[in-house]
């Protein structure tokens, strides 16, 4: 209970009481979150459920047009999949894609920066150099070609089930430079530290010393890069599935409903493709503005 | 300045040798031509020969000089998936990328710039506050999903602009195809180029309104102002003209961007460009295609950066005092 109040009362959450925008955000973020999770239990119907789908019914608007029925709000696409339906199991494999993939850049950013900040010298020079090149090109670019090479190399049948490991491989491979960065200037400070000296002095091997003393002290910055990259993710993972080089429409994401909704935009059925495009674009901005809000809080300069 | 010149050119240098290397290494790893050129039925001796005469059996790293010497006279193999050479692939795409890519970017600057000004110069009015709005949506809406907004406006609901394709284009020369000469290359021609040229817009005003609230804060504005000079005069040709170096950086390094986005914009409206050929070649692991793609943009992005690098020199004198001191 005391912890909970000492959080009430921190600097962060004060600021956090004071920016309704963020409050807004934060919310939006969590309905996004609890209805992907959720929904096995929250959906109205299971779209992968063949047997519960039925082409009498498919390609129905949403419910404020003239044909459009309660039990499907927003419509249905070409096989009678609820829209509503699909999109929140989308927006599950998006979030689930996005996160993983910024998990995997933030955990190879740490460990190469924190090498290169910490050994200097010829590791050092490498491991810059090369995220140097890499950040000139785009990262989507770099993930395009990554997932395409990849996807090449990967025997016929093993494709379907390593399509969205293959996926969260290509967006973080794309995505660890600016990580990586962050980390390798905050421990070229931590390193001349007395903290650091002391502990090499007693000896402690250097892989401890990066763990367990430099790690906790370069973490702040970089949480903050984390969020802000995440809405980034989530877009790269759909612009892939888009382009139809992501995941496939057996397993849709928030960018495979809005591919195949696509095609089928000029026959008039828009809603297949604009609600999930709208869920994109508002799950992003929310995460964005939150990310913002984050690094303005963090940073004790801007109070 | 001779120097700055081949130093930037040195810095280059291994950039590409390091794209080449990964370009090479996918031939190199990633599928085996030799299984796939002989088909079912062989014998050792004949796969022994189709090996030599490649020059698989030769040393990697003469495999590697010798595939840079290739790229280096612009040959890159030919196509898995058309059976074509990648050099006349990509010759035949080329000039639908570069149209686009340039119409784009003259929208972004044309609309971009006087945006920024505008917002700079009377920042509270309803206005400036809907173009930032604007602006916000234009940074985080996905360039794909804008695409697809434009299209169901003005293709599906109102009509009035084609939805895919160039349009009729004009052949200009041997290779070069143009659409800027007929009416139906035009119109098609919209819809891409905004879509690809909004990122970039939203960009430039910020950018613009960013330095114009700098700029207009100090002394020699003053001074301007207190010459008794229209607002005119001081607005565009003291103010704008000092807020124009790092805009010509930003506009400079996000062509290379442009190029990264069209990938996206031309399969939204099937925009017979490179990026197009890109998508294709990597849904179908056609190697040779994405090889010489890696190769072509790192080419493009290096000679950009330099570009900028020298126009940079050129716009800021104090620059090249700092050089000759």
């Amino acid at each position: 209970m005391t912890a909970l109040r000492a959080a009430w009362n921190s600097d962060v959450a004060w600021s956090f009481r004071h920016a309704p925008m963020a409050m807004l955000s934060a919310f939006v973020v969590l309905v996004c979150i609890l209805g992907a999770f959720l929904s096995p239990w929250l959906a109205p119907q299971d779209p992968f459920d063949l047997a519960g789908l039925s082409l009498m019914d498919s390609l129905r608007p949403p419910v404020f047009m003239d044909d459009g029925e309660w039990t499907y709000p927003l419509g249905t696409d070409n096989q009678g999949r609820d829209v509503l339906s699909a999109i929140m199991y989308g927006t599950r494999i998006s979030l689930v894609v996005g996160v993983s993939a910024v998990a995997f850049a933030f955990v190879l950013g740490m460990v190469l920066g924190m090498v290169a900040g910490y050994a200097g010298g010829a590791t050092d020079a490498v491991l810059m150099r090369i995220a140097d090149v890499q950040l000139t090109f785009p990262a989507i670019l770099i993930a395009l070609l990554v997932q395409g090479v990849v996807v090449a190399a990967l025997p016929q049948e093993a494709q379907e089930d390593f399509q969205l490991l293959v996926l969260v491989f290509a967006i973080g491979i794309s995505n660890w430079p600016q990580f990586a960065r962050t980390v390798r200037g905050s421990t070229l400070v931590e390193r001349g530290k007395d903290y650091v000296m002391a502990a090499r002095v007693i000896g402690i091997p250097a892989w401890r010393i990066l763990l367990s003393h430099i790690l906790p002290n370069v973490l702040g910055p970089v949480l903050v890069i984390a969020t802000l990259n995440l809405g980034f993710a989530i877009i790269t993972e759909a612009t892939l599935s888009f382009l139809g080089v992501g995941l496939p429409p057996t397993r849709p994401s928030l960018g495979t409903l809005i591919r195949v909704g696509n095609n089928f935009l000029f026959s008039g059925e828009w809603w297949m493709t604009i609600f999930p495009g709208l869920m994109l674009a508002l799950m992003v901005l929310s995460i964005n503005l939150l990310g913002d809000w984050l690094r303005d809080a963090l940073n004790p300069r801007l109070r | 300045m001779v120097i700055f010149v081949i130093s930037r050119l040195l810095q280059a240098v291994p950039v590409l040798l390091v794209v080449g290397f990964i370009a090479f290494a996918m031939f190199a790893y990633v599928g085996n031509p030799v299984t796939m050129m002989l088909g079912q039925d062989f014998t050792e001796a004949q796969r022994a020969a189709l090996v030599a005469q490649l020059g698989l059996d030769q040393p990697f790293f003469v495999q590697y000089a010798k595939f840079l010497w290739a790229a280096l006279h612009g040959e890159f193999g030919v196509s898995y998936r058309l059976a074509r050479p990648v050099t006349e692939l990509i010759a035949e795409r080329l000039p639908a990328t570069l149209e686009l890519a340039f119409t784009a970017s003259a929208i972004a600057l044309l609309i971009g710039v006087p945006m920024g000004v505008y917002t700079g110069i009377y920042r509270n009015s309803p206005l400036a506050r809907a173009f930032m709005l604007f602006s916000l949506a234009g940074v985080s809406l996905p360039t794909f999903l804008i695409g697809i907004l434009l299209i169901l406006v003005f293709s599906v609901l109102l009509g009035w602009l084609p939805s895919f394709g160039r349009g009729d284009v004009v052949a200009l020369g041997s290779w070069w195809t143009t659409g800027f000469l007929t009416a139906s290359g035009l119109k098609a021609l919209i819809l891409p180029s905004v879509t690809l040229g909004l990122f970039q817009m939203t960009l430039i005003m910020r950018l613009v309104r960013a330095e114009m609230l700098e700029v207009l804060r100090s002394d020699y504005i003053k001074f301007a102002r207190a010459r008794g000079l229209t607002n005119r005069a001081v607005n565009f040709g003291h103010a704008l003209k000092n807020t124009l170096v790092p805009v010509i950086t930003i506009v400079g390094l996000q062509l290379g961007g442009l190029v990264a986005f069209a990938i996206v914009t031309e399969t939204v409206f099937q925009w017979p460009g490179m990026g197009l050929l890109f998508v294709q070649s990597v849904s179908s692991a056609d190697i040779p295609v994405m090889s010489a793609y890696l190769q072509l943009v790192a080419l493009l992005f290096v000679g950009i950066n330099l570009m900028v690098d020298l126009l940079y020199y050129a716009v800021d004198p104090r620059l090249r005092a700092g050089v000759r001191r």
